[in-house]
């Protein structure tokens, strides 16, 4: 595999970054960077990590980091992960209140630990710190109810002060959305799995419409909910199919689409193969509204899409 | 009638669905089955997921009717927690 941490890649532009990620020779893994300056989100870091921790140390090649920000990388742990020698000498400095360096979390309970001890470092206000927890807390949980990762869920995040945006990394390396969702729905590609997995009450637990006891299928459409509301990014990328929700007009007025595909987005399904699932989400905390009134506006759209499921689940069959 | 305190098993964010499914199965289904009424304790409890809410109460919905919500008590529910509550209460309803 090779992987070029390019100049720049966030999320607004993450597209060429996916799109030269090398999959052939999985049993080896060559990084190369920028030699100037790199500025990366966390959910490329955390991808990277991912990677190299499917593999042996050995198998891992890392050029010598030139990039003037390369103790970026350090300080979040990435060759801690990857297990190998950068050279690189920092002097670190307290994380809290700016960044979450890599972690793995491995199950539940390790889950729950880490949102309560965690989070608060981010020295969030209460209005900021609901949402984030909300997301970190039901991404991953949705890694350890579908994704059969061995190597759990990798994460970090950033806060970035001059846009105060917190930009969030998830990722894992399981059997990805298309496995999970086609066992019980009808999807062909990872786009129409991603597609499915967006749609509120489609779960890959039951193919009834409204989940189980345990698992309702509104997990991501909460998600990409709180997104669209704050008017932030959300990418979700799992096998060849990558889905970006794009920041919407300020503008207009925002309505929640049961349809992903009715939001602003862009999509591809011919990214490289990427083995689990990788998502990324800024939240800009000047635009984030108050919680309530977020979850009011997903209340109203959540049972509508939810009877139009129903409806057009069982609708009758006339040949 | 039933009080359950769910802060000591919580904590402040309620988001562990396996601690909800097992507040369901071992306190809520028992007391309902009794037709005996419950209250649900969120006193402390600063947020919830939907998933949590979901694993708490969507089965006692889809088992015993959408009249088992006049059995159960949502007691000192902030308005993030109250919204949670209302969107699964509303589309498990929108659901059966």
């Amino acid at each position: 595999m090779k992987i070029h941490i390019p100049n720049s890649a966030f999320l607004g532009n993450i597209d060429p970054f996916l799109r030269n990620f090398g999959t052939s020779n999985p049993d080896t893994l060559e990084i190369t960077a920028n030699k100037q300056w790199i500025s990366i989100h966390p959910m490329v870091i955390a991808m990277i990590a991912a990677l190299g921790l499917s593999l042996k140390p050995k198998q891992v090649h890392c050029e010598t980091m030139e990039a003037r920000s390369k103790h970026y990388l350090k300080r979040m742990g990435l060759f801690d992960f990857l297990k190998i020698d950068s050279g690189i000498e920092i002097t670190e400095h307290e994380s809290a209140g700016r960044f979450i360096p890599l972690k793995q979390i491995t199950n539940s309970e390790k889950l729950t630990e880490f949102i309560t001890e965690v989070v608060p470092l981010l020295h969030l206000s209460p209005k900021h710190t609901e949402p984030i927890r909300y997301i970190l807390s039901e991404l991953m949980r949705n890694v350890f109810e579908h994704a059969v990762s061995k190597i759990g869920v990798i994460m970090c995040a950033q806060y970035y002060k001059k846009s105060n945006t917190i930009r969030i990394g998830i990722i894992d390396r399981g059997v990805g959305i298309l496995n999970t969702i086609s066992a019980l729905h009808k999807a062909k590609t990872d786009l129409e799995a991603i597609r499915l997995a967006l749609t509120p009450g489609i779960t890959g637990t039951t193919k009834r419409i409204g989940g189980t006891d345990y698992n309702a299928g509104a997990g991501l459409f909460f998600i990409k909910s709180i997104a669209t509301v704050n008017k932030d990014f959300f990418v979700i990328y799992s096998g060849n199919g990558m889905y970006k929700l794009l920041k919407a007009d300020n503008k207009k007025s925002v309505r929640l689409h049961a349809d992903p595909f009715k939001d602003k987005h862009s999509k591809g399904e011919n990214f490289p193969y990427w083995q689990g699932t990788a998502v990324g989400i800024d939240i800009n905390l000047d635009s984030t509204e108050e919680f309530s009134l977020l979850l009011d506006l997903i209340r109203k759209s959540y049972s509508k899409a939810v009877k139009e499921q129903r409806k057009a689940y069982y609708k009758a069959k006339f040949i | 009638m039933k009080i359950i305190k769910l802060l000591p098993k919580t904590g402040i964010f309620a988001e562990n669905k396996d601690i909800a499914r097992e507040i369901r199965i071992k306190y809520i289904t028992p007391t309902l089955e009794k037709n005996e009424e419950i209250t649900l304790d969120f006193e402390g409890v600063e947020s919830a997921t939907q998933s949590f809410v979901h694993a708490l109460i969507s089965e006692l919905i889809r088992n015993f009717g959408n009249e088992v919500l006049n059995n159960i008590y949502f007691k000192n529910c902030n308005k993030s927690v109250q919204e949670i509550i209302n969107i699964v209460v509303d589309y498990m309803q929108a659901a059966t």
